[in-house]
């Protein structure tokens, strides 16, 4: 690895991610690295681009990390990653793309990953995008997340997005199963030209089954964003979307909700507010000394945190 | 020391404040009190340069700030308490008071800030700042990011406002320190006996006008025995 890929690396994950002892790092297309452990086994596919990563069933605890660098400009890459996590197993899954491209060509990443979910297993999952360099060159990534819960088990996914990425269409989808939960917090800031659409399709198929689905986003400068969340409640389940965006400048946001209840015992719950920073908040910060813009500085980082 | 001279702030054709003079001294605690209406609100936005005034100037020790913005007057030590604290997302109790003292406190530092307004630190230091806090609890991290600044003015706009009476009188216990402690400037929006009878000194301000100003003992005799003059008057600006 070079200078630029420790850096991209860095960008996604932090220094103790990348101690752990399961990972593959996959850079311009190809896997560089990887390593198993008892628990986690992580297996190229034979058939496609992409690993399969199973996790032992009851599994108490395990880390892995699977990073994706791009540095080669013109690239499109597509890749499948799929993880099976075992009955009662308890893993962290950190993710994440970083693309450096300081030439002219576009550089796309579109990982796909599907996650299948036994009876009563956990799932922490984290992504992180990432773009950067000087070339005209957009930096396009495009993240499918399938998630399918059996009865029992729970995930988190924290999904981030800070600057640098040209286009993005994030595509989540859920099937969740009895007595399930997941949680999904997205954070995206834009800026300049980006454009960024997020559609969470979540289907709650059994009872008690429920999600909890918060975007925090900024759109700054003449950037634009789309929010699509697409919730159906097959069962006696539990749905609550919120939508949170601040713009500035030129930005704008589109947040489109569509709750479905087709079971009389569903109950389902859209929220979306879309707006400048409130005038209150900068003449707080900046009664305690900040100025316009550190205060927006201050809400805006509180905000993404 | 703070001079108000000769104030006007006029909105909708109406006379808010008409032609306010007023002196405010180091070590002397005020209470600006009146009817709904009667300007007392706005006269103190004017001293912080949240609204600006039509006429009139603002000295801070002899310097003219009228047409200093929010924060330059907050770093010259003039700090203000919201009527209606702020909610943030994302942003925790440790994070404004850091902000508030322009240091990086430790949890214990934060701890001692949060005692004086009766929060049990530990509790609170790592909360958000949003709807989850009560407003009682909401109105105290006020305060404390004010008292945490170490005013030079510290102005509170109406703090009974928004919150129980229970919560209220524990409050006043607050102000009281305040009045003990202080060595600058302070100034009290209220309508409430409890913070009257603290004050050095009392202003009723009545449509717009100060009606009159003095001794918390003169004050309080004139106001007590003249209940209408603190009668609301729902239709007009506060």
């Amino acid at each position: 690895m070079n200078d630029t890929d420790k850096r991209l690396l860095n960008e996604i994950s932090d220094s103790e991610t990348q101690k752990v002892d399961a990972y593959n790092i996959r850079k311009n297309g190809k896997s560089i690295d990887r390593k198993s452990n008892p628990f986690v086994q992580i297996l190229p596919k034979k058939d496609n681009q992409g690993i399969d990563i199973y996790v032992k069933e009851n599994t108490l605890l395990s880390v892995v990390h699977i990073p994706v660098i791009l540095t080669e400009s013109g690239l499109t890459d597509v890749v499948y990653n799929d993880f099976h996590v075992g009955k009662n197993a308890n893993v962290i899954i950190l993710a994440g793309c970083g693309v450096h491209n300081d030439a002219h060509k576009d550089t796309e990443h579109d990982g796909i990953h599907r996650f299948y979910l036994e009876e009563n297993a956990k799932v922490k999952y984290i992504e992180k995008h990432y773009g950067e360099g000087s070339g005209k060159g957009k930096k396009i990534l495009n993240p499918v997340t399938e998630i399918y819960m059996k009865s029992g088990s729970s995930m988190t996914m924290d999904t981030t997005q800070i600057k640098g990425v040209d286009t993005t269409e994030r595509k989540t989808i859920g099937v969740l199963e009895s007595n399930t939960t997941l949680v999904i917090n997205e954070k995206i800031l834009t800026e300049g030209h980006q454009k960024a659409k997020t559609i969470f399709q979540v289907d709650l198929n059994g009872d008690n089954a429920s999600t909890h689905v918060t975007s925090r986003s900024v759109a700054t400068e003449n950037s634009y964003q789309e929010f699509i969340s697409d919730i159906t409640g097959n069962a006696a389940s539990y749905a609550h979307v919120e939508c949170d965006a601040i713009i500035k400048e030129n930005g704008q946001v589109k947040a489109i909700p569509k709750i479905y209840a087709k079971n009389p015992d569903a109950n389902l719950i859209h929220e979306a507010a879309i707006g400048k920073i409130a005038g209150e908040q900068l003449m707080k910060l900046m009664s305690l000394g900040l100025n316009e813009k550190e205060a927006e500085d201050v809400i805006i980082k509180g905000f993404l945190k | 020391m703070l001079e108000i001279k000769d104030i006007c702030f006029e909105r909708d054709h109406k006379k808010i404040l008409d032609h306010i003079s007023l002196s405010l001294e180091e070590e002397k605690f005020y209470v600006i009190t009146g009817p709904n209406g009667s300007g007392k609100s706005t006269l103190a936005k004017i001293i912080m340069g949240i609204v600006k005034p039509d006429s009139g100037q603002i000295l801070w020790n002899g310097e003219d700030i009228t047409s200093l913005g929010v924060d330059e007057r907050a770093k010259k030590g003039i700090s203000f308490a919201f009527q209606q604290p702020v909610r943030f997302k994302g942003i925790t109790v440790f994070d404004l008071l850091n902000i508030a003292t322009g240091k990086k406190l430790n949890k214990k530092e934060a701890c001692t800030i949060l005692s004086k307004v009766g929060l049990c630190a530990l509790e609170y230091v790592d909360r958000e700042i949003n709807a989850s806090l009560s407003g009682g609890e909401l109105k105290r991290i006020e305060i404390a990011t004010v008292i945490a600044r170490n005013p030079k003015m510290a102005i509170f706009d109406e703090p009974e406002a928004g919150i129980d009476l229970w919560s209220f009188q524990n409050l006043t216990e607050v102000f009281k320190d305040l009045e003990k402690e202080s060595q600058g400037i302070t100034l009290v929006i209220s309508h409430q006996e409890r913070i009257l009878k603290i004050a050095d000194q009392i202003i009723l301000l009545e449509q717009g006008k100060v009606k009159q100003a003095g001794s918390k003992e003169d004050m309080l005799k004139l106001i007590l025995q003249e209940p209408k003059c603190c009668q609301r008057k729902e239709s007009e600006h506060e």
